[in-house]
């Protein structure tokens, strides 16, 4: 455990041990790559995680879908999940960055109270919210937009965000932004030039988790969304999923092409993850 | 309602298609300007394709438009029912007429009696929906049960269950997988006609449901010894049977009209009636479900949506219907069209429909489902024995559908309310003075808070008032009584159940909390020692391991969690094909609690050890090197270093996550409703799950959802009070 290096054989076992969980833990998503690949529509009873014959029916099925009017639906939903995850990603970052500056750094009344009702909204279970919501929604004139999806999701993120981001302000030395006050900055030049570009790892990771709550979401989307051409693509995923008839092969091409975003924002910003998650509760 | 302004005597034929014409000719001079129509529907493939060319032609003859919205068929209730009263529902919806009594208590069908012709529809189709001296929506196509044989097997079909069960023995072949018979018997459904021939009546005379009658138990009996002489096949899905037929291992099948695109061309096969029971000398009547275009009662051109409902069940529309939908027409002119004379299949279905009874659209009706699927998977499962299997679904019944609990004053509730308003206010005033400094820091802190708070206030706050508010209320189709605190003490009471059985609400607490320990232990003990392993910087492939680990985190927990119940499923999951290689019969992993539990802990703990894992690296990293060297000079052992460094230096990371993880796994409604649906019976639920099948699967009953939820908050902000005395000892 040092840093001294292993010997030969124990690296050995810790390796032959580490492909053994790492096959382990991408058997199931091997699975459905080659339930994606198979010609049939049902599961097949095989071990075996690889198809016995390989075609890409079923991805062009999904990709190629057009609706009664002979839309390309599958181009308009990808471009909808884009515009709603990436807004969200966009309006919660910003609400949530400087809520969670002004959290770390300012004393105002009512502060400590707004912490606890943050951690106090996360206990209570969201699809109970689904009804009032609806209604008010209605009364803001967004059921069926993409804005209204917009704002619901980057309100229900926001406290995750907010108690992230503060507890990685907490741990960024003031020295620094006194220094910068020093030399003449104003409080928001601080907060934009110095603060920030510290705070890159737990942006990084705040902003992952926006996007992915917004990007899997469908239960919400699926209630307020009443045109095909508008749809996510989570609602356009569970069209193959029926009560009585599930289409295993489109539902896991389709699982493939929308999970594949995620793990690419995953893979490219994993550096940040270890960084962005632990550094409040350690240092702090 | 109106009914006063309507005629006492049904459109005559002619009468009717006078008014067509004249309906048309002010459709076509409005046309220009008229809004297109929107029509929603659940319909997939064929049908589908032959919904939209019926559309089609309805513009060309109209010129109106007609937006189609395909809604998977379980969601499409729920979005009808949400969408109508808000205005932002469709104007025409195709749904099956059991619901026609909800969607008329919720008020959002609008009647169809002045426009419908009934005599141009088979009678029962029409008869199915009428309410009380009303009808509602035009009739497109039927479905009901019948019997399929293949004809290499089964030369003339069984008339009787005793020819029946003559054929039987000779056709299965259980060591083979061959079976005489397949359907699915574990669905009510499919239930339904054998308990009619067994001289069941499922309603008493006030229209209640009744479960525990002799004919049930005989019918019960029945099917068991079907499946004890291994004559049927167990635990079948619509899938097996369509393996099982297909492959010509299952002689006969009960199924539907849409089992026929699903046979092989190479099968040839016959539909007939369902046989007639020795006993009583009655026939299997099956449910005839009738598919009906229904006009919403707040579309805004109402004549325009009349005529599209009615268009799509007439003429040319049902003609694409059948042919290209491959539906069995409701109405009587497409029997004469040449082609659908020659289609075997339609005409047999037609015979088969006329001994159906329409399933009755009664609120009643939809109460039965539930209860009797988890008396007929007893019996089937074994477990359960027949003649018990009624009583266990009256008890069902009673417990889902509780009498309303009486009206409460809410002036009490007002009174206390304010008073602790009042209280706070004053409590507030008097700790906070000299403290509420609005100066320039606090002002900005302000400014920045602002936009955040204001979104939260309305999107979350609000509707989590509202929610709590709800919990006081009983709700029933879109009317709201307040009933104080009765459903809390009703679930408190747990009334209508014992404690230790599943929907108790201390039963499923428990259940939660295994859940939610087992889970937590799982994804700490197994992120930490992938992160201890991970951690050695000189590790090659340090960087691949690492990503290949995360990946279950970035699969959206939806797919993982569908993903991992088709790996479950009994005979054509992974999982059962991996034991196999083992020597282990295959599993199913929902019929028992401990299987099925595993089953959802399984998922979830694939889905969750990435979190911990990642969050324990970024911890393990912090730890100063220098403090195992000095352990090492000391001589301690390796799990002596784990113990006394490691642990204690991880605790003020790991247990923020760790309180976070668990609040998470508190509340995993994708995992629970989704790999294991609660199965067997409801055991398996937990909290949330539970409260939102009250809250849309039991008749909206919303408010007592609501309680659920409260109840759940409570129990989380306690549990989040112990987490803070830890958390506080550890800064301490």
């Amino acid at each position: 455990m040092s840093a001294r290096p292993l010997p030969r054989w124990k690296t050995m076992a810790l390796h032959a041990g580490l492909s053994v969980l790492c096959v382990a833990t991408l058997y199931p998503v091997l699975w459905v790559v080659k339930m994606a690949l198979s010609p049939t529509q049902s599961l097949s009873l095989s071990v075996s995680p690889f198809p016995e014959a390989v075609t890409l029916d079923h991805f062009r099925d999904v990709v190629g879908a057009t609706d009664a009017q002979g839309r390309w639906l599958f181009g308009r939903q990808l471009l909808a999940s884009l515009v709603v995850s990436g807004a969200t990603t966009l309006v919660g970052l910003s609400l949530a960055v400087t809520a969670a500056y002004a959290l770390s750094r300012y004393r105002f009344p009512g502060k400590a109270s707004g912490m606890q009702l943050l951690l106090v909204t996360q206990m209570f279970p969201g699809t109970l919210m689904l009804v009032p919501l609806y209604s008010i929604l209605q009364a803001l004139g967004l059921i069926d937009t993409w804005g209204g999806l917009v704002l619901v999701y980057a309100t229900t993120s926001l406290p995750f965000c907010v108690w992230m981001l503060k507890g990685y302000f907490d741990t960024i030395p003031r020295e620094l932004e006194e220094a910068a006050t020093m030399d003449g900055a104003s409080p928001w030049q601080t907060f934009t030039k110095v603060v920030l570009p510290l705070a890159r790892p737990a942006l990084a990771v705040t902003a992952l988790f926006s996007f992915m709550t917004a990007w899997n979401e469908f239960i919400l989307a699926a209630t307020l969304l009443n045109d095909a051409a508008r749809f996510t693509l989570p609602v356009a995923l569970q069209r193959f999923v029926g009560e009585y008839k599930t289409e295993w092969g489109h539902f896991a091409a389709g699982a493939l092409i929308v999970s594949a975003p995620v793990m690419a924002l995953f893979f490219a910003l994993q550096k940040y993850l270890v960084g962005g998650l632990t550094a409040g509760a350690v240092k702090g | 309602m109106t009914r006063g302004h309507l005629p006492s005597s049904p459109w005559g034929e002619g009468h009717g298609e006078r008014k067509r014409a004249a309906l048309l000719a002010v459709l076509l001079s409005v046309s220009a300007s008229a809004a297109p129509l929107k029509l929603w529907h659940g319909y997939r493939g064929g049908e589908e394709q032959a919904l939209e060319a019926a559309a089609r032609q309805f513009t060309a003859q109209t010129g109106v438009e007609v937006e189609l919205l395909a809604v998977p068929y379980d969601a499409l209730s729920s979005k009808l029912t949400s969408a109508i009263p808000h205005d932002a529902g469709p104007d025409v919806f195709i749904f099956a007429h059991e619901r026609l009594r909800q969607f008329h208590r919720m008020k959002i069908v609008a009647p169809s009696t002045r426009w419908l012709e009934r005599a141009a529809y088979l009678k029962p189709t029409v008869d199915a929906l009428e309410l009380d001296g009303e009808w509602y929506g035009y009739p497109l196509s039927l479905k009901c049960l019948a019997l399929f044989t293949n004809e290499a097997k089964v030369p003339t079909p069984p008339a009787t269950t005793k020819e029946l069960e003559a054929m039987l023995p000779a056709l299965s072949h259980p060591e083979h997988a061959e079976f005489g018979l397949a359907y699915e018997a574990g669905d009510f459904y499919f239930h339904a006609p054998i308990l009619s021939g067994f001289g069941g009546q499922l309603f008493d005379a006030v229209g209640k449901a009744q479960f525990d009658t002799p004919a049930m138990a005989a019918s019960l009996r029945f099917v068991r010894s079907l499946q004890d002489r291994q004559f049927i096949p167990q635990e079948v899905s619509g899938a097996l049977v369509k393996s099982l037929f297909n492959e010509g291992r299952a002689a006969m099948v009960i199924s539907g009209p849409w089992f026929a695109g699903e046979i092989d061309p190479s099968v040839r096969y016959r539909v007939s009636p369902l046989p007639t029971v020795d006993e009583t000398g009655l026939p299997m009547s099956p449910f005839l479900g009738v598919e009906a275009a229904f006009v919403s009662s707040r579309t805004k051109s109402p004549e325009a949506a009349q005529e599209l409902a009615r268009f799509l069940s007439r003429g040319a529309a049902t003609l694409e219907r059948v042919k290209v939908g491959r539906q069995i027409p409701a109405e009587f002119a497409a029997y004469d069209d040449p082609a659908v004379r020659s289609d075997a299949l339609i005409a047999s279905f037609r015979a088969v429909a006329e001994r159906a009874t329409p399933t009755p659209n009664t609120l009643e009706m939809a109460r039965v489902w539930e209860p009797m699927k988890l008396a007929l998977r007893g019996v089937l499962q074994g477990g359960v024995a027949p003649e018990d299997a009624g009583k266990l679904a009256t008890r069902r019944y009673k417990a889902l559908h509780r009498e309303a609990p009486p009206p409460a004053n809410p002036a009490p509730y007002a009174a206390v309310l304010a008073l602790v308003a009042v209280g706070f206010v004053v409590y507030r005033a008097r700790r906070g003075t000299g403290r509420a400094v609005f100066d320039a820091e606090a002002v900005r802190g302000l400014e920045y808070v602002g936009p955040a708070a204001a979104g939260i206030l309305v999107l979350v706050i609000v509707p989590l008032v509202v929610g709590v508010g709800l919990s006081l209320f009983h709700h029933d189709a879109g009317d709201y009584t307040f009933v104080g605190l009765a459903n809390f003490t009703d679930i408190l009471a747990s009334k209508g159940y014992a404690i230790t059985e599943p929907l108790s609400f201390y039963f499923t607490l428990v259940v939660t909390i295994a859940w939610t320990l087992v889970n937590v232990v799982l994804h700490v003990s197994i992120g930490l020692f992938l992160a201890i392993l991970l951690k050695d910087p000189l590790l090659k492939l340090r960087g691949v391991y690492r990503v290949l680990l995360i990946v279950p985190w970035a699969v959206p927990n939806y797919i993982t969690a569908l993903m991992w119940k088709g790996m479950f499923h009994r005979q054509f999951g992974a999982i059962n094909g991996l034991l196999a290689l083992f020597g282990v019969e295959p599993i199913s992993w929902f019929t028992r609690f401990a299987t099925s539990f595993a089953a959802n802990v399984t998922t979830n703990t694939w889905l969750g050890f990435p979190f911990m894992m990642v969050v324990s690296l970024g911890a393990l990293q912090s730890i100063p090197q220098d403090l195992y060297e000095a352990a090492e000079v000391d001589g301690a052992s390796k799990w002596t270093q784990f113990r006394r460094i490691t642990l204690p230096l991880l605790k003020p990371a790991l247990l923020p996550a760790v309180i976070l993880g668990s609040v998470w796994t508190f509340n995993m409604f994708n995992i629970i409703y989704l790999v294991s649906g609660g199965e067997p019976g409801g055991a398996t639920d937990i909290l949330v799950s539970e409260a939102y099948r009250w809250a849309f699967q039991r008749n909206e009953q919303y408010g007592f959802a609501a309680a659920y939820s409260v109840l759940i908050f409570f129990v989380l902000l306690g549990w989040s009070r112990v987490t803070k005395r830890l958390s506080g000892e550890e800064a301490a």
